[in-house]
């Protein structure tokens, strides 16, 4: 139906006022999206833990010849801090979430990209996979976290390190990170196979598959 | 392209009280396309002058029953959405609901089992679906549930738990409540650990399928354990809710 249908008697909490009270900040909410302060945990299965000194992050696929970093050597890369505003599909949007963790772009550089490479697909430890279009994450689009709110990162919120980014639904910032894989052609991930939309851009709502 | 999930109008063609907080709504919603046991809905509210808000619900109701969805809702304090179904919302009304939504975190019968179910509070909602579409499709898969409350009156669909689990079909109801226990009560009384799995489990096998629906913190304590019992990672499926409180 196009027209949206009034429920009867509802009136609503307007809840996409700051929960603070604060600056009106209803223009950083996207459609169908409520405000939360919380930060809750979505994973499709068990919560994995790698060793730091196991860990690595690695550039694949479309490269002159893959790049990794160790642990130290990731955590000696030039980072900043990040205060972005992070929507679920789920339907929670926290504004101002404070990460640290160098750029993708940073990461990038350090590999020779191949001119071909228009996609990118994230792979984390248990298996999972998000797939992205490459612009989606240059030019500060996205970052990779080992941070959040001025301490290491969660395992359950994605630790060691997650990718964020931060225009797009929050399944596509990949937890437990463990490298990017360029490619010329795209490939759906793991939610981007099972109904959810391929881009996942929360200012065009694009949830599911089709939408 | 996919076709979008349209959003359709469901009519509430019932109510029922589970337990103080908890309700569960029944929705005919014609030409409903079916759905998969532990799938979830979106619904939409939209006020008079526009404002509208959108939740996702996981559907309680087993695929057989056709043009009929039930959603089991807990009533949030200030839940601007689930205190409006439950306080304001009436048979005959009608509201917004796309669906079905997700496609990992379902159980049908041709999988088979062992099955392991563990839930916490109104994380049953989306196993209830795979033990109804269970019991309705007669698998006779061996089936544990592990449900945690936090006390006797704040289990959800007891009585039909109850009756499903002396139906002959291999299901095994274990009930922990973590609060307060009724006199005489002889089921767990704590929150649900590795020693409990490990109990509810044996033995342990490879080939078990597992589902845990609940507080984040009941899913890692659950989910961990599990991993070190030597069940693969891959087996576990979860579904959370709520917040991790930092």
């Amino acid at each position: 139906m196009s027209e949206r249908f009034v429920t009867r008697g509802f009136i609503g909490r307007r809840g996409t006022q700051d929960p603070s009270g604060a600056a009106d900040t209803r223009s950083r909410v996207p459609p169908g999206q409520y405000l939360t302060r919380d930060f809750p945990v979505l994973s499709a299965g068990p919560t994995p833990r790698t060793a730091l000194d196991r860990w690595s992050l690695r550039i694949e696929g479309l490269v002159a010849a893959p790049v990794e970093w160790t642990w130290s050597e990731f955590l000696a890369l030039p980072a900043r801090d990040w205060l972005v505003d992070i929507s679920c599909v789920t339907k929670w949007t926290h504004l101002d979430m404070r990460w640290r963790g160098p750029s993708v772009d940073t990461l990038l550089e350090a590999a020779d990209i191949d001119p071909r490479a228009a996609f990118v697909v994230a792979f984390s430890d248990g298996g999972y996979t998000t797939n992205l279009p490459l612009g989606d994450v240059l030019n500060g689009g996205a970052f990779v976290a080992f941070e959040y709110d001025g301490r290491p990162l969660a395992p359950e919120h994605g630790g060691p390190a997650r990718l964020v980014v931060p225009g797009r639904y929050f399944w596509k910032s990949a937890k437990w990170i463990r490298g990017l894989r360029l490619q010329s052609a795209d490939d759906p991930g793991f939610w981007e196979s099972l109904g959810y939309h391929n881009r996942g851009d929360q200012w065009r709502e694009e949830r599911y598959s089709g939408d | 392209m996919a076709r979008s999930i349209a959003w359709r109008l469901a009519t509430v063609a019932a109510i029922r009280d589970e337990t103080p907080t908890v309700r569960s709504f029944t929705l005919a919603l014609p030409d409903w396309p079916g759905h998969r046991p532990g799938q979830h809905v979106d619904i939409r509210l939209t006020a008079e002058d526009g404002y509208s808000v959108e939740r996702s619900y996981s559907i309680a109701s087993e695929p057989e029953r056709d043009g009929l969805v039930d959603l089991t809702v807990e009533r949030i304090p200030d839940g601007e959405v689930s205190a409006f179904l439950h306080d304001v919302v009436v048979p005959g009304d009608r509201f917004e609901v796309r669906g079905p939504i997700g496609g990992y975190f379902v159980w049908e019968a041709p999988l088979g089992g062992p099955l392991l179910l563990v839930a916490g509070g109104s994380g049953i909602v989306p196993l209830m679906a795979m033990l109804r579409h269970r019991a309705r499709a007669g698998s006779a898969a061996p089936t544990r549930l592990l449900y945690s409350s936090r006390g006797a009156d704040e289990i959800i669909y007891r009585a039909e738990l109850d009756a499903l689990a002396t139906d002959g079909s291999g299901l095994d109801v274990h009930h922990t409540l973590t609060r307060t226990q009724p006199p005489g009560w002889t089921g767990y009384a704590r929150r649900i650990d590795e020693r409990m799995l490990a109990d509810v489990v044996e033995p342990i096998r490879p080939s078990t399928r597992v589902f845990i629906c609940g507080p984040t913190a009941l899913v890692e304590t659950a989910a961990n354990a599990l991993v070190r019992l030597g069940l693969p990672a891959g087996q576990i499926r979860t579904e959370r809710f709520g917040p991790t409180g930092t």
